[in-house]
This record gives structure tokens, C-alpha cells and sequence, in this order.
């Protein structure tokens, strides 16, 4: 089986400015990946490539084994985008830009899939009103349907929750969980880190045009972190000077102690026992994925 | 087939939403020319012998109003489509580029025939103006339009805003169209303009 999205080698330039260098990358069939990194990495554009709206100056991309630009209908086929902005049709309801949209793609009588995603989204209420008398969040749900109608095996979802509330995010992400479930490969680009930590096997991260890290999100944030931080505030407010290595941090009456394992909480509590030193809160906290897009972001400036 | 079809469904179905705008307003206009110029000018102006000024122009008016409405239908939609962004929709689609050509085509061919078809019959009622070689007409009909929506086609894809569509309206369509013999016959130029218009590709559809 070829892999679902498959970039070799592509180049972008815009004039002088280079928006995308020398990127590979494979998407394997089934997987939810990720595609992260700052405004202006070049995700848009990586997926305006995939997508055939934008011609790469060297390289190849492969949706499902189909070359997007020697046979763009078959890639087109296998695709579905959620585009980043909120677009659409003000002469047309949300029934007839299904419709529509599903002809473009060949197939005459949608009626049933349509009705089921408009079921799914929770567009019922709003399947017959113009695209012009709905709010932002529902605008959003109408695109995703939009690119479902052909139910395609790769799904590509360029942030679909910017500017979405929280019960509309949950929502969109059960239904796609849903769909990858269902065996579509999904790939999201977001802002929201934790979203691509809970919800992604795999994840790239973009900066200026390159890919910095590209690995399984436990790998990922697992490789580079070096473990826990532990927040401590105390009476007396000193730490025992047999801590002090470890202390990373000082602020507003909190100790920041970074800790590479669990082993490590023993040697502090009896440290702080040992010189009758009280705790009086404490927090200790996992690396995220944030921590490991911060600390990539920065060494990659340096 | 499917793909197309659907696009010319749409771009159809596009104009006759808003078909005050798109159908009888140019109408309107164009049966307002009429009304004007066959005030004015009725006593005054022969043009041929034994044929009534207004009888002159009605065919003229006619294929004026196919023209200008066949560039404005897919001009019009290709820009709103590129500012509003849903052009993404169309491009994202495995369509391929001769349906989405020929879909366009059709499409403006079809508000151009409608619009002409109409000032046509209501003239009708008014003016008796025989039709000596009717598939001819039509055909004149048909391909003009076809050429200024495949016009309208380059002009939308061309222009980035709305005003650079309007200059392509004004400065090109507009001069060629009033220059094209609609109003007076080419006859009654000097040789030099009738030289330049009869370099006028516009001249032929209207002639």
C-alpha cells in the first residue's frame, strides 16, 4: 500500500524568499499526523502544494500513490481539505453547496452520505439557510463537511479550531477521531499544542521552511525533554544547598526544580525533612509538547 | 460529465438567483437605449433606405446587451469567487480544466441568450422587426457571446480586484462594443474609421 502522502525533496520559493526547503516527508495510511510550527513555517504552503493549489519549484508529492501534479484528478480524488480560511458561496444554501460540491467530484446522488454529515456536524437546524446567516463555528463544521462528501481516504485539516469555542472543538475532534477510526488518514496543522499531543501519532514541526523535528509525539517529548519539573514553595523559603543543583527557577515564592526521574521526589523529600523544612505546595509537572515546540523554537534560533 | 455538469448547474443557477441583477436590469437598460434613441433620433436618422432607425438598432441592441452581459457573467464570477476565496472549492476539485472552461462558456452563453432573447421579444410587441436569416442570427448570437465569456474568463482570472475588471470593462469591452456600428451604420464614417472599424472584432457581431 503506498503511503497516504508521500513529499520528496519539495522546494518553494516565493522571489527571493524561501518558504519551503528540501522537505521529505511520508505519511503513512491510518495515521493522525501533525504538522506544527510558528505563523509563516510554511505549513500553508506544504499543504497548498499537497492540495495542487500551489506548484512546487523541485520536488514530488504523492496522495495515495498519484502524483498531484502529472495525475491531479486521481490525487484530487483521495483528498479532502478543510481550508485555514472561513470561505464560501453566498449564493447557496448549506444542502446545495453539498450537493455541489459532491458533483464536482463525480457522484450524482449524495443525498444519504450528505444528510449522514450534516447529521454528524450538527448542521441539521442550519442545512437549509444561505451560507451568508451562519456564525463563524458554523461556517467551520459546513467546510469540514465540504470536504467530506467524496469521503476521501486522506483528510487534511489546516486549523480547523482557530477561533472555534470549546464545544465545537470537542465535537469537530470526535468526529475526526471517528473518521481516522473509520480508517481515513487525517493530518491537522494547529496552534492548540495540546490538541496535537492528545490527538496525533506523529508529528512534524515546521520552522522557516524546514522540518526540525519529525517523530512519534511520545518520542518526541520524551527525547527532548530531560524530564519533570517539580514547583515547590516552602517555610522557611530556602532550599537545602544539597537541592540547589537542580533548581532551575526562583519566582514569586516557587522553587522550579528540574527532575530526571521519579526516584529523584525520595532524595528531595527527606533533604527538606533532614533540615525541617516545610512544604507548603506543590506541583509537579509533565513535559508537554509545548515544552519540546518552545525549546525547538529557541535552539533552532541559536 | 458529472463535474461539469454540476459546474454549469451552478454557474447557472448563480445568475438566476440574483436575476433582477443579472437578467432585467440589462434589460431594462438596453430597452431604456430604445426608448431614448427612438425618441430622439426616429425623424432624423435613416440609415438605409425604406428602414426605420429604430428597426436598425434593434439588432444592434440586441447582440450589444449578449456581448456585455456574456463577459460580465464570467468575469464576474470568477472574481468573486478568487476575492471571496471560494475559487478553492473548484480548484481543490479533480475537475478537470477543459470542464471547467467549457462550463464558464456555457454558462454566460446562456445569460447572454436569455438577456438578448428578451429585449428581443419585447421589442416585439412594439416594433416589427423581421428576422431575415434566423440561424444565422444565432449563431452570430451563440459565438459571440462564447467569445466575450471566454474574454470574461481571462479578464477574471487576469484582474486581482474589482477595478481592474471595471478597466478591462470600460476601457476595452465598452469603446469596442459603441465603436462597433450599434448606433449608426459604418457607412455614414469617414474612410479612416471605417478601416479602424472594420478592425474592430466586435464590428462583425454586431454587422
Amino acid at each position: 500500500m503506498p503511503p497516504a502522502i508521500e513529499v520528496k525533496q519539495v522546494c518553494k520559493q516565493y522571489g527571493s524568499l524561501s518558504a519551503l526547503t528540501d522537505i521529505s516527508l511520508e505519511i503513512h495510511s491510518g495515521e493522525f499526523f501533525a504538522l506544527l510550527g510558528p505563523n509563516g513555517a510554511g505549513k500553508t504552503t506544504l499543504i497548498s502544494i499537497i492540495a495542487g493549489l500551489s506548484i512546487a519549484n523541485s520536488g514530488s508529492v504523492k496522495v495515495m500513490g498519484h502524483n498531484v501534479m502529472t495525475s491531479y484528478q486521481q490525487a484530487r480524488l483521495n483528498l479532502g481539505i478543510v481550508p485555514q480560511e472561513l470561505v464560501f458561496d453566498p449564493f447557496f444554501t448549506v444542502r446545495e453547496i453539498l450537493q455541489i460540491q459532491s458533483g464536482y467530484y463525480g457522484i450524482k446522488n449524495n443525498t444519504r452520505w450528505v444528510n449522514e454529515i450534516i447529521e454528524c456536524l450538527d448542521l441539521a437546524d442550519k442545512a437549509d439557510a444561505n451560507m451568508r446567516a451562519l456564525s463563524g463555528g458554523m461556517k467551520r463544521r459546513v467546510l469540514v463537511a465540504q470536504a467530506l462528501v467524496h469521503k476521501p481516504p486522506v483528510i487534511i485539516l489546516d486549523e480547523p479550531t482557530a477561533g472555534v469555542d470549546v464545544e465545537l472543538r470537542q465535537t469537530l475532534w470526535e468526529f475526526i477521531q471517528q473518521l481516522n477510526r473509520d480508517g481515513h488518514t487525517v493530518v491537522l496543522t494547529t496552534h492548540y499544542l495540546e490538541e496535537a499531543e492528545t490527538l496525533c501519532n506523529r508529528v512534524a514541526m515546521l520552522k522557516e521552511g524546514k522540518i526540525i523535528a519529525l517523530d512519534n509525539t511520545q518520542n518526541l517529548i520524551g527525547k527532548l525533554t530531560s524530564g519533570n519539573t517539580l514547583r515547590l514553595r516552602l517555610l522557611p523559603d530556602t532550599l537545602p544547598i544539597s537541592l540547589q543543583a537542580l533548581q532551575i527557577n526562583h519566582s514569586g515564592g516557587l522553587y522550579e526544580l528540574r527532575i530526571s526521574d521519579y526516584a529523584r521526589m525520595e532524595c528531595i523529600l527527606s533533604a527538606l525533612r533532614s533540615e525541617q523544612i516545610q512544604i507548603l505546595e506543590m506541583h509537579l509537572q509533565q513535559p508537554d509538547l509545548e515544552d519540546v515546540f518552545i525549546d525547538l523554537m529557541k535552539n533552532s534560533r541559536n | 460529465m458529472t463535474g461539469f455538469v454540476t459546474l454549469l448547474y451552478k454557474e447557472l443557477l448563480r445568475f438566476w438567483k440574483v436575476g433582477f441583477q443579472t437578467i432585467l436590469a440589462p434589460m431594462i437598460s438596453t430597452l431604456l437605449y430604445l426608448l431614448i434613441f427612438f425618441h430622439v433620433l426616429e425623424a432624423h436618422v435613416e440609415v438605409y433606405p425604406n428602414v426605420a432607425y429604430t428597426v436598425f438598432l434593434i439588432p444592434g441592441l440586441v447582440m450589444m446587451a449578449v456581448i456585455q452581459n456574456a463577459f460580465a457573467n464570467s468575469s464576474s464570477s470568477i472574481i468573486q469567487s478568487k476575492i471571496s476565496g471560494n475559487i478553492v472549492f473548484i480548484l481543490l476539485s479533480p475537475l478537470s480544466y477543459r470542464a471547467i472552461f467549457f462550463a464558464y462558456i456555457l454558462a454566460s452563453i446562456a445569460r447572454g441568450l436569455l438577456v438578448g432573447l428578451g429585449v428581443y421579444l419585447i421589442t416585439l410587441i412594439f416594433f416589427d422587426v423581421p428576422l431575415q436569416l434566423p440561424m444565422w442570427a444565432l449563431l452570430f448570437l451563440i459565438l459571440g457571446s462564447a467569445i466575450l465569456g471566454a474574454m470574461g474568463l481571462i479578464a477574471g482570472i487576469w484582474a486581482d480586484k474589482f477595478d481592474q475588471l471595471a478597466a478591462f470593462q470600460n476601457f476595452i469591452i465598452l469603446p469596442l462594443t459603441f465603436l462597433s456600428g450599434v448606433f449608426y451604420t459604418v457607412h455614414s464614417l469617414p474612410t479612416g474609421w471605417q478601416v479602424l472599424s472594420h478592425l474592430n472584432p466586435f464590428f462583425y457581431m454586431i454587422d
